[in-house]
């Protein structure tokens, strides 16, 4: 065996147990289905996919604003648009990511070994969260000035103040625009995979007596 | 196989039963289009919040009693700030959750010299008058017990008369009204927002000190009152104007719709509602994040069949009664 072919398929390759690994666990029909199990056939199920849209028109607005700067929107009717759109995006993302929450919740989506799907939906959730305070916090307005003094209490009173400063709006800024949509990209890419890999959840009760 | 068992594994198995076509590309663009839709609409038909912000400017000329109060009492360190704790200072341990000393222990990451960062420094990095400049030069050259009992007995006396500074007893108050008055024609002008920002250096971009001063006085909490943003009446959650605002933060806000975080003099919830609150909504968290192994809760969608409408039509078709 020639030292070439004795890479391709060396199991103890990072590069080849990573491969091997993905094409077992995420073959391409998974993650690019013309199918689904005849129970996806609910309205509740739309909500996954509205929230991702919401979350790229945010990031698209997100960015006109970040090159414009914070302070573009207070002069600008087109800033003041395009704040508007940003604006009800998080809006919209969120009424669509609580829907599909509580709805995976009410089907206890968790089930058949989901549970890392339901972790990383709520680890998106809080992130999520995390993103819309520090965009409220940079608004540079009347409302950003009274949302930093009244958080900075909360931070403060268990030791987070030390190091993470609603007042500082450059920190906040940056953590906002740099960090914290890589974060919940990330998160939500993972998500989306995993729910790829298990597939949906089976109806409860669904499981015929006697066995599958 | 017992019935769980039984269950736990259909559910994990690939599905093997009947499927329904799925175009997952044509379902992502379908969105993307209706949410665009949707969020130009709602933004062409109702804008966006943006109520101006507060300056140091506008609170001196609308409410100049006030800022000189707040300006002795920065001085005297009798303010919130003044006394606040970490991150800021050592005033104070801060707050506790009995013997977690969380905020003590993170230490004064972001020290604040009240009387100096707010006022004294401020006003000597700009032109003053005379007798501000003789003032200021005779703080400086005072020891600190001196500071204190000139800037204490002012603000005593301020506080007397129920703030109107224009009226109160004579007394030794040393410099402290002149500095005050300086304060306050230096934020008249405008200049003392940046003076406050920048410190005398060209770039900054963090507001600590102008959000504490601001929060010392009167014409941020007024302003907010005004605009329905109190924490106590679920500000946490609202925005200015008609706008919604943060309402994700129900669970966090609801906390301080409760007796006893109400009540500041209630010890040790209310005195320290801010740390608790903060533990409360990280466990609530906590049990949200792992309802799936918590006895009890991972049962509530079983015990409350909303699944039998999401997935009545299968129900129906496959003729599956409900298990107990």
């Amino acid at each position: 065996m020639s030292s070439h072919l004795k890479n391709e398929t060396e199991p103890t390759m990072w590069t080849a147990k990573l491969r091997n690994s993905w094409q077992r666990n995420l073959p391409i029909d998974k993650l690019l289905p013309d199918t689904q199990p005849a129970y996806v056939a609910s309205w509740i199920y739309i909500f996954g996919v509205l929230t991702i849209a919401a979350f790229g028109d945010i990031i698209v607005s997100g960015l006109i604003l970040s090159f414009a700067g914070p302070a573009w929107y207070h002069t600008s009717s087109v800033g003041l648009f395009v704040n508007s759109l940003h604006f009800w995006g998080v809006q919209l993302f969120f009424v669509f990511m609580v829907v599909h929450l509580w709805g995976k919740f009410w089907m206890a989506a968790w089930r058949g070994r989901r549970f890392r799907t339901w972790l990383t939906g709520i680890a998106a959730f809080l992130a999520s969260i995390g993103t819309a305070f520090t965009g409220y916090l940079i608004q540079t307005n009347f409302d950003s000035q009274w949302i930093a003094y009244e958080a900075k209490d909360g931070f403060n009173a268990v030791g987070i103040g030390a190091f993470f400063t609603p007042t500082n709006i450059g920190q906040i800024m940056l953590i906002h625009v740099a960090l914290l949509p890589l974060v919940l990209g990330a998160i939500t890419v993972w998500h989306v995979l995993l729910v790829r890999k298990n597939g949906v959840v089976p109806p409860i009760d669904a499981a015929p007596e006697g066995g599958n | 196989m017992k019935r769980s068992a039984q269950q736990n594994a259909f559910d994990s198995a690939p599905w093997t039963g009947r499927v329904r076509s799925y175009d997952i590309i044509k379902e992502g663009f379908i969105a993307i289009l209706v949410v665009s839709i949707l969020v130009v609409t709602f933004s062409l038909v109702f804008g966006s919040p943006d109520d101006k912000q507060l300056t140091f400017k506008g609170w001196a000329q609308t409410n100049p009693t006030n800022f000189y109060d707040t300006t002795v009492q920065e001085l005297a360190g009798t303010s919130g700030s003044a006394g606040y704790g970490p991150p800021y200072n050592h005033a104070s341990d801060g707050l506790n959750i009995g013997p977690l000393w969380l905020q003590k222990w993170a230490g004064v990451t972001h020290p604040v010299d009240v009387p100096n960062d707010l006022v004294i420094t401020p006003l000597s990095s700009t032109v003053v008058p005379a007798q501000v400049a003789t003032a200021l030069a005779t703080w400086k050259a005072a020891t600190a017990d001196q500071q204190t009992a000139w800037a204490t007995a002012y603000d005593t006396a301020i506080a007397a008369v129920e703030g109107d500074y224009t009226i109160v007893d004579p007394g030794d108050y040393g410099p402290v009204p002149a500095i005050a008055q300086g304060l306050t024609d230096v934020a008249k002008s405008g200049s003392l927002d940046g003076l406050l920002l920048a410190g005398g250096n060209f770039f900054s971009t963090d507001n600590t000190k102008q959000i504490l001063f601001f929060g010392d006085g009167a014409y941020l909490d007024d302003a907010a009152t005004a605009a329905n943003l109190q924490g106590n009446t679920w500000g946490m959650m609202n925005e200015t104007g008609r706008y919604p605002g943060q309402a994700w933060l129900w669970l966090y806000s609801l906390w301080y719709q409760i007796s006893p975080f109400t009540n500041e003099e209630s010890a040790p919830l209310g005195s320290n509602a801010d740390a608790y609150i903060m533990f409360v909504v990280l466990g609530l968290t906590g049990a949200l994040a792992f309802a799936p192994i918590i006895p009890g809760l991972r049962s509530i969608p079983r015990r409350i069949p909303l699944h039998r409408l999401i997935w009545k039509n299968y129900y129906r078709e496959e003729n599956i009664p409900r298990r107990k």
